[in-house]
């Protein structure tokens, strides 16, 4: 018979888990899930596999992951922000009205997109005020902030469909450079930033802190509110930008320009493997998880599936990546609300 | 050894002030008076133990030194000075520094990140890592400890002796805050550990008093002797009493912590009553291992009351769960009236007429804002339903018995069961498992927690009535008083496995000196 002792070191050891530095075998799923599903379409459609195929699917997924860095900084919080849409939509004609355009006389061009921007992060900001002083939970908080940035759209639209005549603007849709559409290296920009953001400054790291365990950062005398605030903001400018993206993408800008990009966004960044409870996941979780459902759709339209049925298998795959995610975590009489 | 005058330890020839001093600290709580005066002196350079059970004040006290707590009256010295603590970095700014029991990392951040949290410095230039210095920060730190952990690693990727490890990094950054040696609080840092780990705490221990003071709390007793230099005793929030270490004996401590054991006749009363006879073995338990206990057995009879006692952490909570269906068990058998128990759940353990009280009521006994009928027939749904509806007549006449039948004073069966005193709340949680009728044997997690004397003694009058009918109980009892008024038989429980059983029958009950002894 062993003694206690021993028995205790037994018990210990086995769930004794090896020090690490970043990553875990656990990130590697969503990658290698990209990788298997690109391989299956390769494989039944000739179409899918050519160049100019993935230069459309890297295209097709320049907005979304632009929404998607900004929405995984929340999510990394352990918050959730369903913003975009309205910010979006508010960028998307501010900019329209901004540049050159066939409403009015204005010819900012580049200002006329940061001023955009700026708004958006603005109205993100309101959100994390409304969090952090009013203690409105960020999902009723981001709800009002995205009505509150269509009815902006909505007024500066006034019926007339502004469409813009700014050949920066337009080209950054339609001009290649190295087979990708400028909005592609925008995109691509975006995750650099979002990634050194997240790697290398304290706001990213404390978002992810806040995510893992904000009572031990009030502990250590730590103040929360001003980098959650900060990250809402943050969030907006990316919403932002992908509203500029969107207007350069359709010459016009529409109020519904951001329309399902909240939920196309947390679906990314959920199935690239940031956990929506926070503190797991990160920007290249949420880029890889991007490539994934934009591979999804397009490799769907090439094997013949109809647009029809996509709505409802993106929604399948969403369950199915969260329950796969939460799998290692599941204990007894766990409460899910 | 020569000693520094200035800040050895040295009894009479003293020239610095205390390190740290408590005096006279009071803290109310609604209905409880968690500190009611109490005195405290750490000297520097010296480590001092904090011994007293469950709810002597421990960690109020400890919460109060750290700023967490704000006192109602008393004071706080530290070198002579003295400070109000409103925050932790208030605290910090003066010395002093808490390892929290629940350890308090974030756990996805690395170990260098946890270390310096709140007070980069350097490591953080505008808003920007500099991973190179926080590595060197951090590296510092535990250097100063002589710990060898890799400041990269995610901190959730150590085990627990190297988190607490960088815990105590951690706490020490508070030296860059203060020139003056600080005092490192350390709360029930053994509770986790296994005895080759205890050992390098206790070396870190001895470590740090060569530069700091440390208040070291453990409910282990040999441990506090072994590695401190002077230990006091606290009891119902009060200082009575400190003893050298050096020479002491652990039964010495006991008797400090449990006091007199005098007037407890309320737990007696109507013991004449009980039929001395219990019935045939009820429940049997068979070699059961979890998560946290192994290897139990454990046998009550129908109409018994079997008390399990133990220290924090010996397991005897998560067993209780585990015979409920609510923990998951490795091996072992539970059997009840000699049929096989289903383990993997709760509703098995209810149908099978087993009820449990857990010891969180607000949180895990009642739904504080439904009514006191709902409560009551959470669980017996045929009681109230006919398929999914409920059928609110037969309901209230079920109900309105019970109320009457454990005298639940309550407005109204439909009053939000939140409104009720802690004494009625819990009847209605018991009455819970009486409404079916059949209920066989009862689990007990600390029923009487947080209740006033009144209703402690009506839930011991329920008690025994219910095992005067047949039901078989396990109690967990809040102090060993009660675990010896109640129970007819007392198991100890130490480190995950039942050691001991006592007999308590009435008449020739142990005294809690007894029961400790085979505890620790």
């Amino acid at each position: 018979m062993t003694s206690p002792a021993e028995a205790d070191t037994e018990v210990v050891q086995a769930r004794r888990p090896q020090p690490r530095r970043g990553v875990s075998l656990r990130d590697a799923g969503p990658p290698i899930a990209l990788v298997v599903v690109f391989g299956v379409f390769a494989a039944l459609s000739p179409g899918f596999r050519t160049l100019s195929n993935v230069q459309n699917v890297l295209d097709a997924a320049a907005v979304l992951a632009v929404v998607t860095i900004g929405i995984s900084f929340v999510l990394m919080m352990g918050s959730i922000d369903l913003s975009a849409p309205g910010i979006m939509g508010a960028s998307a004609i501010t900019v329209a009205l901004l540049v050159a355009n066939n409403r009015n006389d204005n010819d900012l061009g580049f200002v006329g997109i940061a001023v955009a921007v700026l708004l958006a992060a603005g109205l993100g900001c309101l959100s994390g005020l409304a969090l952090v002083l009013l203690k409105v939970p960020s999902f009723m908080a981001t709800l009002g902030v995205s009505a509150v940035g269509l009815g902006l759209a909505t007024l500066l639209f006034a019926g007339v469909q502004p469409n813009i005549a700014d050949p920066m603007l337009e080209g950054w849709a339609v001009e290649r450079f190295l087979g990708l559409a400028h909005l592609t290296w925008i995109a691509l920009g975006c995750v650099l930033l979002g990634w050194l953001v997240q790697r290398y400054s304290r706001l990213g790291r404390y978002a992810f802190a806040i995510g893992g365990a904000e009572e031990v950062l009030a502990l250590s005398g730590v103040r929360v509110a001003p980098y959650k605030v900060a990250v809402f903001t943050l969030a907006g400018a990316f919403y932002g930008l992908a509203g500029v993206m969107v207007t350069s993408q359709l010459s016009a800008g529409l109020v519904q320009a951001g329309r399902g990009y909240d939920f196309s966004a947390i679906t990314a960044a959920v199935v690239g493997g940031t956990l929506l409870t926070g503190g797991r996941g990160g920007i290249l979780h949420s880029t890889v998880g991007v490539l994934l459902v934009t591979v999804l759709t397009n490799g769907l339209v090439q094997v013949g599936v109809s647009p029809y049925w996509q709505g409802g298998v993106q929604g399948l795959i969403v369950v199915a990546a969260v329950a796969a995610a939460v799998i290692p975590q599941r204990r007894r009489n766990q409460v899910t609300k | 050894m020569t000693t520094n005058l200035q800040t050895g330890p040295v009894p009479g020839g003293r020239t610095a002030p205390p390190a740290l001093e408590v005096r006279g600290l009071v803290k109310h709580y609604p209905g409880v008076k968690a500190l009611d005066g109490v005195d405290l002196v750490v000297h520097q350079n010296e480590v001092l133990g904090l011994a007293g059970e469950n709810g002597a004040g421990k960690s109020t006290l400890l919460k109060a030194l750290v700023g967490l707590v704000r006192p109602d009256a008393g004071e706080i010295w530290v070198r002579g000075e003295r400070v109000r603590l409103r925050s932790v970095v208030d605290a910090a700014n003066h010395g002093l520094g808490m390892v929290f029991q629940e350890q308090s990392l974030v756990p996805n951040l690395t170990a260098a990140e946890n270390i310096v949290l709140g007070s980069e410095g350097p490591g953080v230039r505008r808003g920007i890592y500099h991973w190179r210095t926080m590595r060197r920060l951090a590296q510092e730190q535990l250097d100063k400890i002589g710990s060898h952990i890799d400041p990269l690693a995610r901190t959730d990727s150590l085990s627990f002796a190297d988190r607490q490890m960088v815990e105590i990094a951690k706490v020490l950054r508070i030296e860059e805050r203060t020139s003056h040696p600080p005092v490192i609080i350390l709360d029930e840092p053994t509770s986790v550990l296994e005895s080759k780990e205890i050992e390098t705490l206790f070396t870190q221990v001895r470590r740090l008093r060569e530069f700091a003071s440390v208040v070291f709390v453990s409910h282990r007793l040999d441990e506090v002797l072994d590695v401190c230099d002077r230990v006091a005793v606290l009891r119902g929030g009060r200082s009575v009493g400190e003893v050298p270490a050096a020479g002491a004996a652990p039964a010495e401590l006991h008797r400090m912590m449990i006091g007199s054991t005098g007037s407890d006749d309320h737990y007696h009363d109507g013991l004449a009553e009980r039929s001395e006879e219990p019935g045939r073995p009820r429940l049997v338990v068979r070699g059961l291992s979890g998560r946290t206990f192994r290897d139990v057995d454990l046998e009550v009879r129908a109409g018994e009351i079997v008390g399990i006692v133990g220290v924090h952490g010996s397991g005897r909570e998560d067993l209780c769960r585990a015979l409920f269906g609510a923990e998951a068990t490795t091996a072992g058998e539970v059997q009840l009236d000699g049929e096989r128990l289903d383990l993997s759940g709760t509703r098995a353990a209810c149908a099978a007429g087993i009820g449990y009280v857990p010891a969180e009521r607000k949180t895990e006994g009642m739904v504080g804002p439904m009514s006191v009928a709902d409560n009551m027939t959470l669980t017996k749904q045929q009681a109230r339903c006919s398929g999914p509806l409920v059928r609110p007549r037969k309901q209230a006449t079920l109900v309105d018995t019970w109320i009457e039948r454990l005298s639940i004073r309550t407005p109204h069966r439909g009053t939000a069961i939140q409104r009720l005193s802690g004494g009625n709340q819990q009847k209605v949680v018991l009455a819970r498992w009486l409404v079916s009728g059949d209920v066989r044997l009862l689990l007990l997690d600390h029923p009487t927690r947080g209740l006033d004397i009144g209703a402690r003694s009506e839930v011991y009058r329920l008690m025994r009535e219910l095992a005067g009918s047949g039901v078989a109980t396990v109690l967990l009892a809040d102090s060993l008083e009660e675990a010896i008024g109640m129970s007819d038989r007392i198991v100890v429980m130490s480190d995950g496995r039942a050691t001991t059983e006592i007999a308590a029958p009435s008449g020739g009950k142990p005294t809690p000196l007894d029961l400790v002894k085979e505890m620790v």
